[in-house]
């Protein structure tokens, strides 16, 4: 007899938190005939949440993760399992006393109120079993607490039960997954089969496995996380509750504290990685605890119970509290350390809630559950999108490496700007070994290595002097070069050569490729064979999906060009827009086409050297493209600027580039042609011209019209978000992108400081920004303005805030600075005519 | 006084087992490992009588190298050192009472301190032989008492208890003796972490085993002797049980009722 119904909207495999909450907030949102099935039995199926510590610390340095936290506690507590209980990070380290620094202004940007740095004695005053001799303080945030997720995945799984719109298939394994043209249509049980459209798999761990079933990939890793429980513990003997003394992180060695009823709870992520594959984890029956609990292994804790001994010596140091309970917990981890969210970009209908952690579990549910029915979710998830992976990604290699490097940064002091040591060189350019031998300073993005600055442009700091902007203090001095400012002011003098070949490039083609790109693009793309259109992306309700450009390269061939980080999700979304009976294709040529950026006011010198063609003013118009001829070379040319001045963007095959180089480079020898890098791509040259990125300005939950760039007219055709954009335009905006400067970068002791973004901006008392949408104000993007001697914040402001001149404050570190509303709105700081870019 | 207290390093099972391909052992490789729990009652007896009476606890363990993790774990408990036999496979127990027997006629001579009691489970939570104490003994020349379930030494003499139906047997031997212990003659106590601490530091003394009497030339390692060869294992069917939900409040009570009627509970 068949376990599970013939049929089903949506199956959720898996019934950790995870599963619950999406099953749940899809009955919520109004879907019916649910089916959720799990192979263990309820209310613990034996996944990772069964054994889960189950506290949560709202911080987060990453805005998507704050916010998915946030979203949760307030889940959890409307459900009634969550215990509050305070948290306090402690430092061991100077270092660390600037890391909590750090995290208070994140607590800032992201909304997390009532959190402030305490001193050891008030941490002894909190925590009283503590030796506050060890630490310099600590960072108190009262909010954290304690969940009940097995109950709360049960009050879920009721409230859908309640909605009529869940069947639960426990002790139930799926054994396939049935695939048709690209598109799920069943699910295969042992309890029987399912016919379905739609699939989540949130079955943590064990995902990749089920992903695998329909020929996609889920990158993530079993990875043990070590834990042991102490007690009974003599202090505690009287305790009447879960929990009543504040959890303890002892972040610099990476371990926490947590008082567990009689028991005091120690958990690490100091230990080596240890890290499995989904087919090493036992089923129910043959784990001896759950298939989870992996045997402890003792000598991997060696050095963390001495650890523990130190910090709270009088319940370690007991010789009469033993070890109940210890385990190596499985749980799961990705390369980048984000969840894995989203419908798959191999299958259609299969959908990816994984690698998510108690702490943002509710969230995930809710916002994964938006995304499936909307189309999109209120909290912006791109960081999490499982559509975000390149190939090279998903190889185990990748997955293992960068997992095990991550691992130990769980409770680390991560730079902004922090490199991955592991797997590099994946990605080379054509331009490689000239850029070694330039002395190119190599940053990662998805694989490409990608040239920040060149040693070799050494000389110009001499040359620039005092302009270049010196940083003294090693935090922002970290990952940053004054070299990167010089090679700025010299492309500003005479040209750059910049090696983009990391961008996602991939054309729309087919008898409705402009039907497609028009749906997708907010801007006018019935545009003549050879214009260049840069357009925002639309979600549907008229937040940022992506910004990028788009050239038309005949009737029906549209080539799109964007970012490498954000290139696969933004593929993704264009396939998704074919419609049915559509005659279209997405065809990629990320790593066929090759792609050097040539700019300054001697860039059209230094074309014309090389080429027959016409590249004047008049014979090449900013914002058109065309094939023009380079020694034996054809190359696509497009005449556009992310750096503020004149010069293209060139396109050519792969294997072509560097011959390409090697005309330049040759050619702008007389001219003074520098290779320049990422530095100023990325950030001087587009700052100094209030150029947005997305990812750090443009997310979904801003508009087109609050970053400012609302064109004169709406196109009359239909597009995606249009309706919403159009609503926008009609009402005022409650925030404004703007552009601020640093009027003194001081600090107490004398220091010049340079914030490096995601800072809160206060008002000149020091108290935070919100908008009416109840949105913080804080750094989207941060960096030098190097011709203008300034450091830049781009930061969305009300509008009664948004005004030049407007004083304020950014906090950095744990002290204040004041700022200058400088520009209001996308007109650029530098050149704001544009005269060089039009020139 | 001095203790000897023999453990085996077993894995740690859930409720299936899985064999290996060729079905002559438990296949392990998703598994932890731990000790028997008649051993963990051995070293906890055997820490009892050393608080009371004062002396030293050495283990002794035959066993793959892994087998230091077992050891390590009971030294945090108490004992003073190790002696860890290695062998890489699988040893009978007459070949195990042999090297054991060995082992400690060998250490006594070293350390010129005979122990006065040699502990081990009553039989160890994989094979489940009840054999390797009781040819240890024979070995070793020494009166057992096997399979006790209280234990005391007092005056030179160890009295053991040994559960029978409902009833108590009680026998009494002279120093130097073997005992074996089962589950229930103690709580054992749970490692601290500064007896853990502790742990890293005390010795043990690995030691390669040789190939016991008995065992032809040719013959494995430390593997079966010729008097025993096991053939194959074999997983009892046991019938899917499964679960009953019986539902929730009221309507449960009855039918709760009515199963443990069912099962003579009631009359």
């Amino acid at each position: 007899m068949s376990k599970v119904p013939a049929s089903a909207r949506c199956v959720v495999i898996g019934a950790g938190i995870v599963g619950n909450s999406v099953a749940y907030h899809l009955a919520r949102l109004g879907w019916r005939d649910i089916v959720q099935v799990d192979k263990g039995p309820l209310p613990n199926p034996g996944g990772s949440t069964g054994h889960a510590s189950n506290f949560i610390f709202p911080v987060d340095h990453s805005k998507e993760m704050a916010q998915l936290t946030l979203d949760s506690m307030a889940q959890y507590q409307e459900m009634g399992v969550f215990t509050e209980c305070g948290g306090i990070e402690v430092a061991r380290t100077a270092e660390r006393m600037q890391e909590l620094a750090r995290r208070i202004t994140s607590a800032k940007s992201w909304g997390v109120e009532d959190v402030r740095l305490v001193t050891p004695a008030e941490v002894k005053q909190l925590v009283p079993y503590i030796d506050e001799t060890v630490i310099l303080g600590g960072f108190y945030t009262p909010s954290v607490g304690v969940v009940d997720s097995l109950r709360a995945g049960t009050i879920m799984r009721e409230r859908a039960m309640a909605l009529g719109a869940l069947t639960v298939a426990a002790s139930t394994e799926v054994t396939g997954i049935d695939v048709e043209d690209g598109r799920v249509v069943g699910v295969r049980t042992d309890g029987g089969d399912i016919a379905t459209g739609c699939i989540v798999i949130a079955c943590g761990c064990w995902s990749p496995r089920l992903a695998r079933m329909a020929g996609a990939s889920i990158p993530l890793t079993p990875a043990v996380h070590q834990m042991k429980d102490i007690g009974p513990v003599p202090r505690f003997a009287d305790a009447k509750g879960d929990i009543e003394y504040p959890i303890v992180r002892d972040v610099d060695t990476n371990m926490y504290e947590r008082q567990h009823g009689t028991g005091l709870e120690v958990g690490s992520y100091a230990h080596r990685p240890i890290l499995y594959e989904p087919e090493d984890i036992p089923s129910n029956a043959e784990a001896a605890l759950t298939p989870t609990e992996f045997p402890f292994t003792q000598e991997d804790f060696d050095l963390q119970d001495e650890h523990a001994l130190e910090l709270m010596p009088e319940i370690v140091g007991d010789e009469t509290v033993g070890q109940k309970y210890a385990i190596n917990g499985i749980l799961s981890l990705t390369p980048d350390g984000m969840p894995v969210l989203g419908e798959t970009p191999e299958v259609k209908g299969l959908w990816s809630a994984a690698a998510v952690w108690i702490k943002e579990g509710p969230g995930v549910g809710r916002a994964l559950a938006e995304w499936m029915v909307h189309g999109e979710s209120e909290i912006d998830l791109h960081s999490s999108d499982v559509a975000r992976f390149h190939e090279h990604h998903k190889a185990t290699e990748h997955v293992k490496s960068r997992t095990a490097e991550g691992f130990n940064k769980t409770y680390g002091i991560v730079h902004p700007a922090e490199q991955w040591a592991s797997n590099r060189g994946v990605r080379l350019s054509p331009y490689y070994a000239r850029e070694q031998a330039l002395g190119a300073v190599f940053f990662e993005t998805v694989g490409w290595e990608r040239p920040f600055w060149y040693e070799a442009n050494a000389h110009l700091v001499e040359k620039f002097g005092e302009a270049v902007m010196p940083r003294t203090a090693e935090w922002e001095a970290r990952w940053w070069s004054p070299i990167i400012n010089a090679e700025h002011l010299q492309l500003r003098q005479t040209a750059g050569l910049v090696d983009l070949t990391a961008f996602a490039i991939f054309d729309v083609v087919g008898p409705d490729a402009l039907a497609v790109v028009q749906r997708t693009a907010m801007r006018q793309l019935d545009v003549a064979v050879g214009k260049v259109v840069y357009t925002p992306v639309l979600s549907p309700s008229g937040g940022f999906k992506s910004d990028l450009t788009i050239m038309r390269l005949g009737s029906d061939h549209f080539r799109v060009v964007t970012g490498g980080a954000h290139g696969m999700a933004d593929r993704k979304w264009f396939t998704d827009q074919i419609a049915p009976g559509e005659h279209a294709q997405v065809v990629d040529h990320t790593s066929a086409m090759t792609t050097l950026g040539l700019w300054g006011p001697k860039a059209r010198a230094i074309l014309a050297a090389v080429t027959g063609d016409d590249v004047s003013h008049a014979g090449f118009p900013f914002g058109t493209c065309r094939i023009i001829e380079i020694g034996p070379l054809r190359v696509l040319a497009s005449r556009i600027s992310y750096v503020g001045d004149l010069g293209w963007e060139l396109y050519l095959p792969m294997e072509q580039g560097a011959r390409l180089w090697d005309l330049l480079w040759e050619a702008g020898r007389e001219h003074g042609l520098i290779a320049v890098g990422i530095g100023v791509y990325g950030t001087t040259g587009r700052l100094e011209k209030s150029y947005r990125a997305y990812g750090t300005e443009l997310e979904t939950e801003y508009t087109v019209v609050e970053a400012g760039m609302q064109t004169a007219k709406v196109k009359e055709q239909d597009f995606v978000g249009k309706a919403a954009y159009l609503a926008q335009r009609a009402a005022e905006p409650v925030a404004i992108l703007c552009s601020l400067t640093v009027a003194d970068h001081t600090s107490a002791s004398g220091e010049k400081r340079y914030m490096l973004g995601r800072e809160p901006i206060l008002t000149r008392d020091g108290q935070p920004i919100t908008d009416a949408k109840g949105r913080r104000s804080y750094v989207t993007s941060a960096g030098s303005a190097p011709s203008l001697g300034v450091h830049v914040l781009m930061s969305y402001l009300p509008p009664d805030l948004a005004m030049v001149g407007q004083g304020l404050l950014v906090e950095y570190l744990g002290e204040q600075y004041p700022v200058t509303v400088a520009v209001v709105g996308p007109t650029p700081l530098f050149d704001p005519s544009n005269e060089r870019v039009l020139g | 006084m001095n203790i000897c207290v023999c453990i085996k390093r077993v894995p740690l099972l859930g409720s299936a087992i899985v064999l290996t391909e060729d079905q002559r052992s438990i296949d392990t490789s998703r598994l932890g490992f731990t000790v028997s729990p008649h051993e963990e009652c051995a070293v906890e007896a055997a820490v009892q009588l050393v608080e009371e009476h004062g002396g030293t606890i050495t283990l002794l363990c035959l066993g793959p190298a892994a087998a230091v993790e077992q050891l390590r774990e009971q030294l945090a408990l108490g004992p003073d050192r190790a002696i860890l036999l290695e062998a890489a496979d699988e040893v009978e127990p007459q070949a195990t009472a042999a090297l054991m027997g060995a082992a400690i006629e060998a250490d006594m001579a070293a350390t010129g301190a005979p122990y006065d009691l040699i502990l081990l489970g009553s039989e160890s939570a994989d094979t489940a032989g009840y054999q390797t104490g009781i040819r240890l003994a024979h070995r070793l020349g020494l009166p057992a008492i096997t399979n006790v379930k209280g234990l005391a030494v007092a005056d030179g003499q160890v009295t053991g208890e040994r559960a029978v139906g409902s009833a108590r047997e009680v026998y009494r031997a002279p120093l130097p003796a073997v005992v074996t212990t089962k589950d229930g003659l103690n709580v054992p106590r749970y490692p601290s972490v500064p007896g853990r601490i502790k742990a890293r530091k005390k010795a043990i003394d690995i030691q390669q085993v040789p190939l016991p009497a008995g065992v032809p030339a040719g013959a494995p390692a430390g593997g079966m002797g010729p008097r025993m060869e096991k053939l194959r294992l074999i997983v009892p069917v046991s019938e899917a049980k499964g679960a009953q939900d019986l539902g929730t409040g009221d309507q449960a009570a009855a039918r709760l009722v009515e199963v443990i009627r069912q099962i003579g509970v009631l009359a």
